[in-house]
């Protein structure tokens, strides 16, 4: 098992030590991925419904409220 | 909808589009370039011959780079439903969500496994696993494009769910039609049959390149066999797929369809617009123009396209929005009395829960239940904001098509003079398939905004307009992460761009002449 694990890890650290694109390739990846989720998705983009309520049911009352505010409005 | 922050609905909008269309500028080539990469290798594998490893080698590069790039830049769109499209996300529960999962499991195990084997284990697993390894590569990306795209679908043709009133949430009560309806199927076919001709044309682009630079002529060359096969043989299936994806559209969404035609009043023996131009707009504030500048029509073409009957009558907006009896149109202003209808019995019938009169929640359910079909329409009082915006939908539409039969034609060309092995005489062809690169990105995003802009308002084809699936949040912050996006977006495409040509440029002759 622990030289099935080996093997994979000297596959992939072999492979990433010996691509030929460069570096600048891998530089834009990280810091694309490090935007995406560390500055994104934990300064901009919470997830509305799970960040102002608790439950299910509270979620459910919220967009029900929603959808039929408008209706009352054309009344 | 005067209750409603437009500015919010428009913003919120304008950012998922950008991310949308920038997203879309990697996918195709990954879809369809892995399985040019599978095909060459196989070539490779039978043959034995050096040149097509270096072949498949050269594109696995490009490959790679367009994959590393593009790769998590659709994960914003799963943020962006979070944050700015509550409403949405809540409505379509995990029939949204399920296609969504079943495609982020897959595409991780599928990239994390095969994707390493393909790049990492030349020399490393034999010849037979290696190429296998690619193969699943191709299948497995084109499989994962899958679920987003019957996600897609199921936003233009809702079917196979119930709509629980007490959860406000739609619940899957048929995966199978879901998974196997005919928008779906189309859908999925068209977008990777296009994700095929692009590839294949970014191939053909590069390979003319290199015969204009005089070059890697044989790498080129092959290259271009190759191409030019897999491309004819896909721009044909997307011709197919892509006219019966108009059926499907006229059958389900014959707003969008008229729109795509400029198609005001319905008539029988309906023509095609083959090429048009409308007349000025009406006001800034009205884009649809119902006068020509100039078009020219293809008689009963229309009709035929849309039922396979030439004398057909095909509806046309001013039919949709007012009914028409005789051929049993419901108008848009009865739809909206009987949204109106579905949202005041959703409200009767929260109210009579709460109150426990149960026989009042039993009568207000099914008048509910009897108008659900036009909930959305509720949301609105003039039917007239319920048309799409006609000339970009027009336009896209026939750039689009036209675009995919140039596409074909340069397929058929660059066969021939490649298997007469006549390319590097024929410079005129060469410089028209750089310069078509551009334009496959051109008629894949063309295709991208007929089927998004054109269903509008809605984000759920008649259950849920776009202006009522938003978050309740600040427009300022949706403005800013939607300029942030378009920095981070184009500077990805430009480094994009640059590590290609390097690649591209600094690719050496094999001495393979």
């Amino acid at each position: 098992m622990t030289e099935l694990i080996k093997k994979i890890f000297y596959f992939y650290y072999d492979g990433f030590k010996s691509m030929t694109v460069g570096k600048r390739l891998w530089i834009i990846v990280l810091i694309k991925l490090f935007i995406i989720f560390a500055v994104f998705r934990l300064f901009f983009f919470h997830d509305f419904l799970k960040s102002n309520f608790k439950t299910d049911k509270e979620r459910s009352n919220y967009v029900i409220e929603q959808l039929i505010k408008p209706s009352t409005n054309h009344k | 909808m005067e209750h409603f922050n437009m500015a919010l609905v428009n913003w919120s909008r304008a950012q998922f589009a950008l991310t949308a269309l920038y997203h879309w500028l990697f996918v195709p080539l990954t879809l369809g370039t892995s399985f040019i990469l599978a095909i060459m290798e196989t070539i490779y594998v039978k043959t034995g011959k050096d040149i097509w490893k270096r072949i498949t080698k050269f594109w696995m590069t490009l490959f790679g780079i367009n994959f590393a790039i593009g790769v998590a830049t659709g994960i914003i769109l799963e943020f962006e439903f979070g944050t700015n499209w509550s409403n949405y996300s809540w409505f379509v529960g995990d029939i949204f969500g399920a296609p969504l999962a079943i495609e982020g499991i897959m595409a991780f195990f599928m990239e994390s496994t095969f994707f390493a084997v393909m790049f990492f284990g030349w020399n490393k697993v034999s010849k037979g696993f290696h190429l296998t390894s690619t193969w699943l590569v191709a299948i497995g990306s084109n499989l994962s494009a899958l679920w987003i795209l019957v996600a897609n679908a199921w936003m233009q043709n809702p079917v196979g769910m119930h709509f629980n009133p007490e959860t406000a949430r739609n619940e899957m009560v048929d995966f199978w039609a879901i998974l196997f309806s005919p928008t779906a199927v189309n859908k999925f076919l068209h977008t990777i049959s296009s994700a095929y001709v692009l590839s294949a044309i970014f191939v053909i682009g590069v390979s003319a390149w290199f015969l204009l630079k005089k070059r890697n002529l044989v790498l080129a060359k092959r290259s271009i066999v190759v191409a030019a096969t897999f491309g004819l043989i896909t721009s044909i299936f997307m011709v197919l797929t892509g006219d019966e994806s108009a059926r499907q559209v006229y059958n389900v969404q014959p707003m969008k369809f008229a729109s795509m035609e400029g198609l005001y009043y319905g008539e029988n023996n309906a023509p095609l617009v083959a090429i048009g131009f409308f007349d000025r707009t009406p006001s800034p504030t009205n884009p649809n123009s119902k006068e020509w500048a100039a078009k020219f029509e293809i008689p009963n073409m229309l009709s035929y396209m849309a039922t396979l009957n030439p004398h057909a009558f095909i509806p046309g907006i001013h039919d949709l929005v007012h009914g028409n009896e005789a051929h049993n149109i419901i108008s848009y202003y009865d739809r909206i009395k009987m949204g109106k209808l579905a949202i005041n019995a959703l409200k009767e019938f929260q109210l009579a829960k709460k109150a426990a009169n149960d026989s009042t929640a039993k009568t207000a359910l099914k008048t509910f239940e009897t108008n659900y079909k036009y909930f959305g329409y509720g949301y609105y009082d003039n039917p007239h904001d319920l048309i799409p915006n006609v000339p970009l939908t027009f336009y896209s539409f026939h750039t689009m098509v036209g675009l995919g039969f140039w596409f074909v034609l340069l397929f058929i060309l660059s066969l021939i003079f490649a298997l007469k092995d006549k390319l590097l005489q024929k410079r005129w062809l060469l410089y028209l398939a750089l310069w078509t690169i551009p334009l496959a990105w051109l008629a894949s995003e063309a295709g991208w905004m007929v089927a998004e802009f054109g269903r509008q308002p809605w984000v759920v084809q008649d259950y849920m307009p776009t202006l009522s699936a938003v978050s309740n949040i600040d427009h300022t912050s949706v403005m800013i992460t939607f300029f942030l996006f378009a920095v981070v977006f184009t500077v990805l495409l430009i480094a994009e761009i640059k590590i290609m040509l390097k690649q591209i440029n600094q690719l050496k002759d094999g001495g393979h002449k």
